[in-house]
């Protein structure tokens, strides 16, 4: 039941991108409608998906990278939503629902077995630290995308080479507010999760910090995104800087939220656990 | 029966040189050559078209090649121009591909830029000449109504209109790709100039809520600015407007650079990095070009945006086959309302001739049924309207989708006048009621 519901859901996300790419190819508005209402579908199926995890594990469904990656793709999808609510930015859907997808697509490859949960994560921790840290990637993955749609307009509007994309992205300065705004978001929800990671890190090994890896980066992570806030709303830094900077912080927080993970060992490597 | 024909005869821009085009005005003034197109008695309805692109004339006629060799007869001997001179640039379009030719002109997919939208005013203003004086009839008040909503469809369901190609258009794009909505933005004009004034224009237009106009004598900032809504300033006090800027005009006469890298480099600072836009329309060049490289400042000089008008062009074209596509819609469409003209003649006899005699036979009977109360009168008259009404319902809808399917529909009216004996409607004109039902 599980697995089937997984592969529609997967299926779904896959569709909803393609529809939004083809409405940025085509234009059509009867396009994006039809991919809003596959990517609702989705969404809709996906938390339905989560619920029921939940109720079969007994406990958060945030334990190993399958769960996590789901997760994550749902938060992604859930940002993109609200936000498409609050100011409609064009074409960001080509650019955002794509990455919610790998996230699924990520997630279809781990393993789907609910094992129990190792006493080291039996908490009432787990929900609150999990869930604000991969709230927190999903904001960061929607500043992501709407910084790479900054540099390419950029790029064109600089170069004089109006292409294709021109008229398609949105204008510089809106992108820039987006961008900010999510980090607005962000910042504070990815200090919160390290907050609570600390806390919990107390609770359980007796110490709030111990220099693991997955500890480390969160902290150059989290380094980088105050830098980058501080440049936005002390010195004014806008336009392409921050983009880049934007885009440089996801690749050192997609270091941390997977390949941490992989690479060094360590307490959090929980994926391991499970393969 | 037979319908009315179609002709379009003209030269324009890409057929005939300018000599040969303004021989073939006719008359200096429109409302005499009109007169002069309608004298001839081949002619039924008639339309002169006369701009500095084109000259032509759209015709109805109920004998198409009578009336083309009328008015080719006419043109020559107004022009002086010897027949084969005439018809080396001349086109000849006749019913559908008249209709579609009309249609083309009037989307501005004809014109030398296409998508300019000024031929359509021309068309419109040669269309109520030709109405006020009469020279329009069913068929070419039908068919122009028709070009101006075909016109209006491909400005709204084509991007055709929309990449426009002025240089003052092309700077509001890009301002709006950069900053979004211009409400709230500052703008400055440096020096003056057509073009830099055109551009302030257009700006404001987009919602420009400030507009600075710097100039090196402060007098004519003043001047300026009273002309377009702006506060005045002396080139001296250029650094703090150029911080409260969001985009510059440059267009001054100075020989020298009035804007350096160095003096922008300066200002970024105090900006808070805010996005600039500078556009340099002045030759030579009032900004240094360097200017570009700075973070969140953009230059554009003439030739980028020439650039621009070039690739707005290009995407033009694209959607002209769009409009193309809308064009041969509407044709298909106005080709159905004109087999429907010889069609309704028809009806209308049949009509009239089931109601004289149901008038006729009920007279008639009326004389034997004196008793009946005026209510039972009323139910025979009604009885009897209602049985002619149901019995020629069939064939009325009959002719009518013949009409609409496009299938051979004039063997369809011949059995139908015999089957009823109605008489030929051949030389009998259209009235003009018929326009309203149709329209």
């Amino acid at each position: 039941m599980y697995d089937l519901l997984f592969q529609i859901t997967l299926f779904l996300y896959i569709g909803a991108t393609v529809g939004f790419v083809m409405h940025v190819v085509t234009l059509k508005k009867g396009v994006r409608k039809v991919a809003f209402a596959i990517l609702g579908t989705a969404f809709s199926l996906h938390t339905i998906l989560l619920l029921l995890r939940w109720l079969a594990a007994g406990h958060t469904p945030l334990v190993n990278l399958h769960e996590s990656l789901s997760f994550f793709s749902w938060s992604v999808a859930a940002f993109f939503m609200l936000f498409q609510w609050k100011e409609r930015v064009r074409a960001l859907g080509a650019f955002v629902i794509p990455l919610a997808t790998f996230g699924m697509l990520g997630a279809a490859f781990y393993s789907r077995k609910v094992a129990p949960l190792p006493p080291a994560l039996q908490s009432w921790w787990l929900p609150v630290h999990a869930t604000i840290c991969l709230v927190a990637y999903g904001v960061f993955t929607l500043a992501f995308a709407i910084a790479i749609m900054y540099v390419i307009q950029e790029r064109q509007i600089k170069k004089k080479r109006l292409g294709a994309f021109f008229k398609r992205l949105p204008s510089l300065q809106t992108l820039d507010r987006m961008g900010q705004l999510c980090l607005k978001i962000g910042f504070p929800l990815l200090t919160l999760g390290i907050i609570t990671g600390s806390l919990w890190a107390d609770s359980a090994w007796g110490s709030y910090w111990s220099w693991d890896p997955k500890e480390t980066w969160s902290l150059i992570t989290w380094l980088l995104y105050a830098a980058l806030l501080h440049q936005r709303l002390a010195v004014g830094w806008r336009g392409r800087r921050a983009a880049y900077m934007t885009i440089i912080a996801f690749g050192v927080l997609l270091f941390t939220f997977l390949g941490v993970n992989f690479v060094l060992p360590g307490l959090h490597s929980y994926s391991t656990w499970y393969e | 029966m037979n319908r009315p024909q179609i002709i379009l005869i003209g030269v324009n821009h890409k057929t005939a040189p300018v000599e040969i085009r303004e021989r073939l005005t006719l008359e200096g003034d429109l409302v005499q050559s009109l007169a002069l197109l309608k004298s001839l008695p081949e002619m039924d309805e008639v339309l002169f078209l006369s701009t500095c692109n084109r000259v032509e004339i759209l015709a109805a006629a109920q004998n198409g090649s009578q009336a083309l060799a009328a008015l080719m007869k006419l043109w020559t001997e107004k022009s002086g121009l010897a027949v084969s001179e005439l018809e080396k640039g001349l086109y000849v379009r006749k019913d559908n591909e008249a209709v579609a030719h009309l249609f083309r002109v009037a989307s501005s997919l004809d014109s030398m830029v296409v998508g300019e939208p000024q031929i359509l005013g021309q068309l419109k203003d040669a269309y109520r000449s030709a109405s006020d004086t009469g020279s329009t009839g069913t068929v070419l008040n039908r068919l122009l109504h028709k070009a101006f909503s075909v016109a209006k469809r491909v400005r709204t369901e084509t991007a055709i209109a929309s990449h426009a190609v002025s240089i003052s258009y092309a700077a509001v794009e890009l301002a709006r790709k950069i900053f979004g909505e211009l409400n709230g933005k500052t703008a400055m004009l440096v020096g003056a100039g057509e073009m830099a004034e055109l551009a302030a224009q257009h700006l404001k237009t987009h919602g420009i809520k400030r507009l600075i106009v710097a100039n090196r004598t402060l007098e004519r900032a003043v001047q300026l600015s009273k002309e377009l809504g702006g506060e005045p300033i002396g080139l001296d006090e250029m650094d703090d407007a150029l911080i409260e800027a969001d985009i510059v005009i440059s267009s001054t006469g100075a020989p020298g650079t009035v804007i350096s890298g160095k003096r922008i480099k300066k200002i970024m600072r105090p900006r808070r990095h805010r996005l600039l836009f500078l556009i340099d329309i002045a030759v030579p060049r009032d900004i240094e070009p360097e200017v570009n490289k700075i973070d969140n400042v953009y230059l554009y000089d003439i030739d980028d945006l020439k650039g621009v008008v070039e690739l707005n062009k290009s995407q033009r074209e694209k959607e002209a086959k769009k409009a193309e596509r809308i064009v041969e819609e509407e044709v298909i469409k106005f080709e159905q309302w004109l087999e429907s003209l010889e069609i309704v003649p028809v009806i209308q006899k049949l009509q009239k001739k089931a109601e004289n005699l149901r008038q006729r036979e009920l007279d008639r009977s009326m004389k034997a049924l004196k008793e009946l109360t005026p209510k039972q009168k009323k139910a025979i008259e009604t009885l009897t309207r209602s049985i002619v009404q149901k019995i020629l319902h069939d064939p009325i809808i009959t002719m009518k989708n013949g009409a609409k399917n496009g299938c051979d529909n004039k063997a369809l009216l011949e059995s139908a006048c015999r089957l009823f004996k109605l008489d030929t409607v051949k030389d009998e004109k259209i009235a003009p009621s018929k326009e309203k039902r149709n329209t």
